[in-house]
This record gives C-alpha cells, structure tokens and sequence, in this order.
C-alpha cells in the first residue's frame, strides 16, 4: 500500500518490443507473490488476461512506437496513467528496430520479408518520450529485474528510486572483475554504458555491447579513439554503438561520427552481395 | 628473537608459514592468477601463488606472462588491492522492519574469519596507512574497517620487479618494505639458491616466525637483498616529481591542461576503483516489496556525476572539475586534509585507465608550463559548467 493506504494499481503495456522486460516482472519470482499484495496488477497480459479500466497508478511501458496506431495508444495510456515509467532499450531508445532510422525503412522490409506490402508501419521506430511525458525512464535490454523491482518498491514507498547514472566500469571493478579491455584487449563499451546489469558481460570476459545504453555523462569519441588505436577499424567501432541503443544521441552520434551513417549491417549484406 | 632479526626460509617453509596462519584461525589470501591478472584470492598453500609470472604494463595496457623463473613474487601489483579486504565494495550498514507495530533494526556483524595476507608489496602497506589517517582516524573511525584492519596479519614482499606503471620510489613507499607488517620477506634466487629472507614487524609477526625452521642470513644474503632493492629502485617505469607538488597543483587550478585532459577522459572512474587509497563511498536506503527498509554503502567515484549533487545541481557537472578533483586530492589537498600524500605511486590508475591517461605525465606537464595560468589569469578563459569551485 502507499503512505496514503490504497493498493495502487499497475499496469503494463507492450508497444514494438520482443516482450523481454515485461518477463523480467515473472522473473522476479521470489518476490512477485509480496508484490501482488503490495500492487494491484491492473494489465499484464504476460500474467493474466484480466483487464482494468483506468486510470491507473503506475503504468510500466515497454516498446517503442513504430506505428500509426500505436502513436495513437501510447496517448490514452499516458492519459489513464498517474505516472508512467519506459522499460527498456525500446521504449527508451527505440530499440533494435530502430536501426531503420538509419536508413528508408523499406530498405529493410525488403531484405526481411517476401511480401513488404502488406506491412503497415511508420518510417521510423522512436522512444516513448518522443510522444508523451515520461516520469522515469529504466535502462536496460533487458531491464534488470532487481532495478525493475526497485522502480516499483520506490514508487510504492513514495521515494526517488536508487537507480545510478555512472558507468558499467564502477560495478565491474566492484565486482572484482578482470577488465577485459585493458587485460585482453577486447573492445568493451562499459566506460560508456549506464551501470544496472551487475557488469554480466565482463564477468564472463566478454566486451560490454551497451545494452543499458548511454551512462549519465559520457566521452565516446575518446573511447573510440583508444578502441581504434588498440585495432580496431572506425567500422568496427561503429558497429559497436549501432545496436540495441543506436537512437540514444550519445550512440548515435559517435556511430555517424565513426562513419555508420548507413546502417552497418546493411552496409555488410550489400558488400557480400546479398540477403541472408 | 629480536624484530632486527634477519632469517631464511625456503618455499617450504613459506608452505609452513601460511599452514601455521591457518592453524592459528586466520584465513590465508594472497595474489592468484585470475582472467588474465594477478588479484587478491584464498590460498591454501605456496602451489596457489603465481610462480614464474610476470606482468607487462603500460598505460592502459596489462598482459600476464609465464616463464620458468622460480621465483613466486616476481609481479608488479595488478588491478586489485587489498583495500577491498578492509573497505568492501558493497556493505550493508543495517536493515529495519515493522514486527507487531514496533521497528526492529539489525546491524550484521563484520563478517568472517581475520585474514592473513600472504604477499602484499610496501606500496599497499603504505596505502593501507593512507586508509588508516581517513578511515581509521578516532573519534570518527569506521568500526567495519577497524576491525578487518587491526586483526589482518601482513606479510609483505619487497618488490624486485616494478611494473611500467610503477613510481613508489618518487613517493617514498617502496621498493623495500619499512613498516606496517607483521612479516617481511625478500625473495631471492640466485647460485645459492631460491629463498626468502624473513623479517618480523611485531611481536606476532616474531611469534609466528620463531615456530618455523630458519636460520641467520648471511652477509652477503643481506648484501644480495641491497643490490635487489638497488635494481628496483632503477627499473621504476614512472617518476613523478614531487618538489612542491601540492603547491604546484593548487596554483594551476585554471591550467589549460586540465581541459586537455578532460577531452581524452571517459569519467569512467576506474582509476579511483583501483586506487588503494580512495575512500569515498555513497550511502543509499532503499525498501524491498515487504516494505524492509535497507542501508547499504558502496564504492563511489568523484568521476560520478552524481557524487558532487548538490541542493538540485552537480557541483563539478564537466569532466574538467571532476578529474581535476581526483587529482589534486590525491597530489596536493590530501595533505591539507590529512597531513600526507594520497597517492602511494602504485601505478594502478595508469595501467587501468582503458585509455591511458598518466597522472604524472598531467603533473609535469602543468609544471612544465607552471605559472603562466594561475588563478585570476585570464589566459585560461572561463572555467567550464560550475567548475570554478576549489577541488
Ligand atoms: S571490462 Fe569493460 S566495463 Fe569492466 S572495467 Fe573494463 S572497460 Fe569497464
Ligand atoms: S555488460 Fe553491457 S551488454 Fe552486457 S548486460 Fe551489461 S550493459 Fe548489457
Ligand atoms: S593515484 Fe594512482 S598511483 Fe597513486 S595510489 Fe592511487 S592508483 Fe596508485
Ligand atoms: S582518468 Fe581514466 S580511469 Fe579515470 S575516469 Fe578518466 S578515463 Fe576513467
């Protein structure tokens, strides 16, 4: 319950995404039965059917918004919602899909489909916050479950949620990881990625790839610059920063600036002369 | 025996040693070889320490090579030091919750066993002390820090190997271990063979060592430990020139090269992860779904955007503010602060920078050009965002 004493209600919608972040809600399963009684689970096809109007407390989005009616939708949720909060690298950055922003999107639907006509979409895969005002906005592909349940434990307790700005760096060496950029000289974009994911990557020896996008403040064209002189090629570099955040400005801009204006796996596919 | 005494033992008697630590209830760590590095790690005996290894170290840059040198300490320090040992990364102060209307507040205990630590260079030792004037300093001592502090049973090795990052000899923390110790050996391994000589600091360190099998060191093992040191003391891969260093800095504050410096930064804040002397920790409440209340302290970094937040602002909201923070503090307002230097010359920060940056080269190259920028110049041009604070 709130200080105020009502069970507030959530809800959660799935705009274009893979459904990811809204499972990393079941994962919590430890603490899913206290969170039933502490929230009331207003929409969340992924566990029940049951459908409430609004309004509603807290509405968890997860998707970015790649079509007309979907433009249309993320309105009334905004409308039926107290606060809204955007889940993950879709709803915060427009996600894998919008790496068709990076070129006319029909270029893709003709590499991937056989019958592109049929297809009813946007040019463009863009944030949440594009559309409507967002109250908080949680990183991650896919966002990890013990910040989710922070995000909603502190909206029920009323306080700002412990979520940290810096980079993926500090949690690594908190964790007593071996940095795999300056130990094996693998390209690791953790010095510029927003810490939450407990630093998985690393842990394992391998690169961080960003998936919690852009940290609080961040210098990419330097790590870029160390990561070319170590080897590897501004395309490579490039590539790096052109996945599940490519629309984060920060990603964005130092792919183009790496020469990554025309999406890098396209670019890759016309090279070796054709589709998959 | 006295504490000037200098004995030999072999590797079986270090074998013994860390047997005779474990017997008496501490837990023995020391460096292992893990992912590619030399990090603190539980040892069980002398087969766990990382013989025949040797690190190659740049800025930026830190491999591991094996060679058939029989030599077990023949490293610089890796990534890891032992502060971690004494100051966790990740600590939970208490925790409280609601139990028939009343709160019920729980403080954990300092958890495990006291730790002997087999194999840690003068510089950590130095560094520890550097925690000690901070951490360890009454009325405001941490008591979690106290604790692991004062029971940790030290065993130092002198450095016969620095690494490229090294500079402890221009701060006057090693290559030969002076204080802080229970035990310090030197290892040694020539036509007379491979050993250690074996000093006590306390009457512990005495204790422990006059139940092993040793005898005298000879002259010239003594005359051997010299010239080790001597090679050390050469084959330092930095300096740093610490001639009115804090009053160098302190006049620099507008000097062009800190925002040279901001420009290749990533505010990434490893070096301050990796540094054994910063202390800085954030402290945040948080609740679970059953409504626990949780304090937990962790490492924070001046490089956090969010450590200087202030009453709605970041204080040191550019890059510029935040490393000039980090390193004046470590070079010149530790020793307002705290009476000393807050850099032992370790090197860490430089191998562990992923792009390289080298405070010692950001020091000489402000005083190569000292002066010329001095605060009310105007040849520096305006302070970037709010950075016109004093670190
Ligand atoms: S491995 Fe990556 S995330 Fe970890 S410290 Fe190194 S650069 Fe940072
Ligand atoms: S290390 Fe990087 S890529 Fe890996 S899970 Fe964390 S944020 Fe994602
Ligand atoms: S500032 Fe750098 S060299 Fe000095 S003690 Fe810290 S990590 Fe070591
Ligand atoms: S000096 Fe290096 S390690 Fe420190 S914050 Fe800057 S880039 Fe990161």
């Amino acid at each position: 319950m709130t200080p105020g004493g009502h069970t507030p209600s959530v809800a959660v919608w799935k705009f274009a995404s893979c459904d990811g972040c809204q499972l990393s809600i079941l994962d919590c399963e430890e603490e899913l039965l206290a969170l039933a009684t502490t929230v009331r689970m207003a929409h969340f096809t992924e566990m029940s059917s049951a459908e409430v109007e609004g309004p509603y407390d807290l509405s968890l989005v997860e998707g970015s918004i790649t079509t007309a009616a979907d433009a249309a939708r993320i309105r009334e949720v905004r409308q039926a919602s107290r606060r809204l909060v955007t889940i993950g690298a879709c709803a915060t950055a427009g996600g894998i899909q919008g790496l068709r922003n990076f070129a006319a999107a029909g270029q893709y639907a003709g590499t991937v489909y056989a019958h592109p006509e049929y297809l009813v979409s946007l040019e463009t895969s863009t944030p949440i916050a594009d559309h409507v005002a967002v109250d908080f906005e949680l990183h991650g592909c896919p966002v990890d479950r013990r910040q989710l349940l922070e995000v909603i434990t502190a909206f029920v307790a009323g306080r700002r949620p412990a979520v940290p700005g810096h980079s993926v760096c500090q949690q690594c060496k908190e964790r007593g990881n071996v940095c795999v950029l300056v130990a094996h000289g693998t390209p690791c974009l953790g010095p510029v990625t927003r810490t939450g994911c407990g630093a998985l990557c690393p842990a394992v020896g391998r690169g961080c790839f960003g998936c919690f996008g852009p940290a609080a403040t961040t210098n990419t064209a330097a790590l870029s610059a160390g990561l070319v002189a170590e080897g590897s090629s501004p395309l490579d570099v490039a590539r790096l920063f052109r996945t599940f955040n490519a629309g984060a400005p920060a990603f964005r801009d130092e792919a183009d600036a790496r020469g990554g204006a025309v999406p890098v796996s396209l670019r890759t596919q016309t090279r070796q002369g054709g589709r998959r | 025996m006295g504490h000037d005494d200098v004995v030999v033992i072999d590797d079986v008697g270090l074998d013994g040693l860390i047997g005779a630590l474990r017997e008496a209830g501490f837990e023995p760590a020391g460096p292992v070889v893990r992912d590619g590095a030399i990090v603190p790690g539980a040892i069980r005996g002398v087969g766990d320490l990382p013989r025949g290894w040797h690190d190659r170290q740049a800025p930026g840059h830190y491999r591991l090579v094996h060679s058939d040198d029989r030599r077990y300490f023949a490293w610089a320090v890796g990534p890891a030091s032992w502060k971690a040992a004494v100051f966790p990364p990740v600590q939970e102060v208490w925790r409280a919750w609601e139990r028939d209307g009343a709160l019920v507040v729980s403080e954990p205990p300092v958890a495990g066993a006291p730790m002997a630590v087999i194999g840690a260079r003068p510089c950590e030792l130095a560094a520890l002390a550097v925690l000690d004037g901070v951490l360890g300093r009454p009325p405001v001592a941490d008591p979690g820090y106290e604790t692991r502090r004062e029971r940790a049973f030290l065993v130092v090795v002198d450095c016969a190997e620095p690494g490229g990052s090294c500079f402890c000899t221009s701060m006057g923390t090693g290559p030969a271990a002076a204080d802080g110790f229970d035990l310090a050996l030197t290892e040694l391994d020539d036509e007379a063979g491979h050993r250690f000589l074996v000093r006590a600091g306390t009457d512990r360190g005495a204790r422990v060592l006059s139940a092993l099998a040793t005898r005298p060191a000879t002259d010239a093992e003594l005359g051997a430990r010299e010239d080790l040191l001597e090679r050390a003391r050469a084959a330092m891969g930095r300096s740093l020139d610490t001639d009115d260093l804090p009053g160098l800095l302190a006049r620099n504050l507008e000097h062009p090269r800190w925002d040279e410096v901001a420009a290749r930064c990533l505010a990434c804040g490893n070096c301050t992860s990796v540094c054994p002397t910063c202390f800085c920790s954030d402290v945040r409440d948080t609740t679970d779904v059953t409504g626990e209340v949780r304090r937990t302290r962790t490492w924070a970094s001046c490089f956090d955007l969010d450590h200087s937040y202030l009453h709605g602002n970041a204080v040191r909201s550019s890059t510029r503010a935040r490393y000039r923070q980090w390193m004046t503090h470590k070079l010149s307002t530790w020793w307002d602060q705290f009476g000393m230097s807050g850099c032992v010359g370790c090197g860490r920060c430089i191998t562990w920078c992923p792009v390289g940056i080298d405070l010692t080269e950001e020091a000489a190259a402000i005083r190569a050009s000292d002066g010329t920028f001095g605060p009310g110049s105007t040849a520096a041009g305006a302070p970037t965002g709010s950075a016109r604070v004093a670190p």
